[in-house]
């Protein structure tokens, strides 16, 4: 019997640098918030990939459903002025 | 370091504290693969890859002094059971999980206090390899600070397993506040850590968390020692016979 059978998920969230956002890296097996940061650092940060760790319980994260897409997303495929490509910029803007 | 005989006594002890290193790295590697589940495994591969590499630097310094050619290779693979300084606590068989976990509790208390004063050897070299390797270590003692309140903590059976641990490592703790000879000439001149002071510091570190793990201290009532003279447990001689295979097989073979 596997002990991670009995202990909850975590999602596991890494700042790369100062200033950047932290990205979703990948999930782990821990018996609360400090065990999971602590596997959190063992397990995704030991070639000096952060400076910050964030944890958060699997269960606590409310996520969109597959079924919802068409009311979710679809209504914005038919209003092009939303896009910021939909707009023709100077040339003088150059990239933006 | 003009003096010959300083040189050989730095030597030697760099050789007795790489192999502290090692031979717990190697113990503890033995769990990869083996851990209770995966999160752990990696955990504690993590501590042991610290451990294999703080041996590295010890050895690396050692040869350097020796200055005869031989390699960190050589000093880990080479060299039989009598050769080996490293504290007894270290070699022991990796038990179960509490065992291990109690190990790494006494020990990593110990190499708090005992890399603090290595910080501020005479020996630029050697401060600077405990400057490296207590940042490690305060890691490690987090780690298995924690376990031990868990354990401790836990079920009846891992808190029996964690106090019998404890009881049978006991006796293998005074000699991690011991001295040999060359550690004495060597802490006279500033050089080597002075082993007997770090007591009271490790009783401070390891008695709160025994008390509030529900953990019992144990009595001191044995202890052995011999491993900082090649005086060994009859354990070491077969985990080099694994750690040294290739090396005795197939010498200078590399990959």
């Amino acid at each position: 019997m596997s002990a991670s059978q009995h202990m909850p998920l975590f999602e596991v969230f890494i700042r790369s640098k100062r200033g950047l956002d932290h990205r979703h890296v990948g999930s782990l097996h821990a018996e609360d918030h400090q065990q999971a940061l602590e596997y959190a650092r063992d397990c995704y940060t030991r070639r000096s990939e952060g400076v910050s760790i964030w944890v958060v319980r699997s269960s606590d994260i409310v996520a969109s459903q597959e079924e919802d897409a068409a009311a979710f997303y679809d209504p914005m495929d038919d209003k092009p002025y939303r896009h910021a490509t939909h707009y023709q910029l100077p040339d003088e803007v150059n990239n933006m | 370091m003009s003096n010959p005989g300083t040189t050989q006594d730095v030597m030697n002890y760099a050789i007795a504290l790489g192999d502290d290193a090692l031979v717990l790295g190697q113990r503890l590697s033995e769990w990869c693969s083996n851990a209770p589940f995966l999160e752990e495994d990696l955990a504690l591969a993590n501590v042991a890859l610290d451990y294999i590499g703080r041996a590295r630097m010890f050895y690396g310094y050692a040869a350097e002094l020796e200055g005869r050619g031989r390699s960190e290779d050589d000093i880990a693979y080479l060299r039989d059971c009598r050769e080996y300084r490293n504290l007894l606590i270290a070699e022991l068989p990796r038990g179960d999980f509490a065992f291990s976990t109690a190990r790494q509790f006494l020990v990593d208390a110990w190499s708090l206090g005992f890399l603090e004063a290595l910080e501020r050897s005479a020996d630029a070299r050697l401060a600077a390899i405990a400057a490296k390797a207590i940042k490690e270590s305060r890691y490690h003692f987090r780690r298995s600070r924690d376990w031990m309140l868990r354990l401790g903590d836990g079920t009846a059976e891992s808190k029996r397993r964690v106090q019998d641990a404890l009881e049978q490592l006991w006796g293998y703790t005074p000699e991690l506040f011991g001295a040999d000879a060359i550690e004495a000439r060597l802490a006279a001149s500033g050089v080597a850590v002075d082993r007997t002071a770090l007591k009271a510091a490790w009783d401070a570190r390891i008695d709160p968390v025994l008390a509030e793990a529900g953990l019992q201290r144990p009595v001191d009532s044995w202890a052995v020692s011999g491993g900082r003279d090649g005086m060994h447990t009859e354990h070491l001689g077969h985990m080099l016979s694994e750690l040294q295979f290739l090396q005795r097989a197939y010498p200078g073979q590399q990959w």
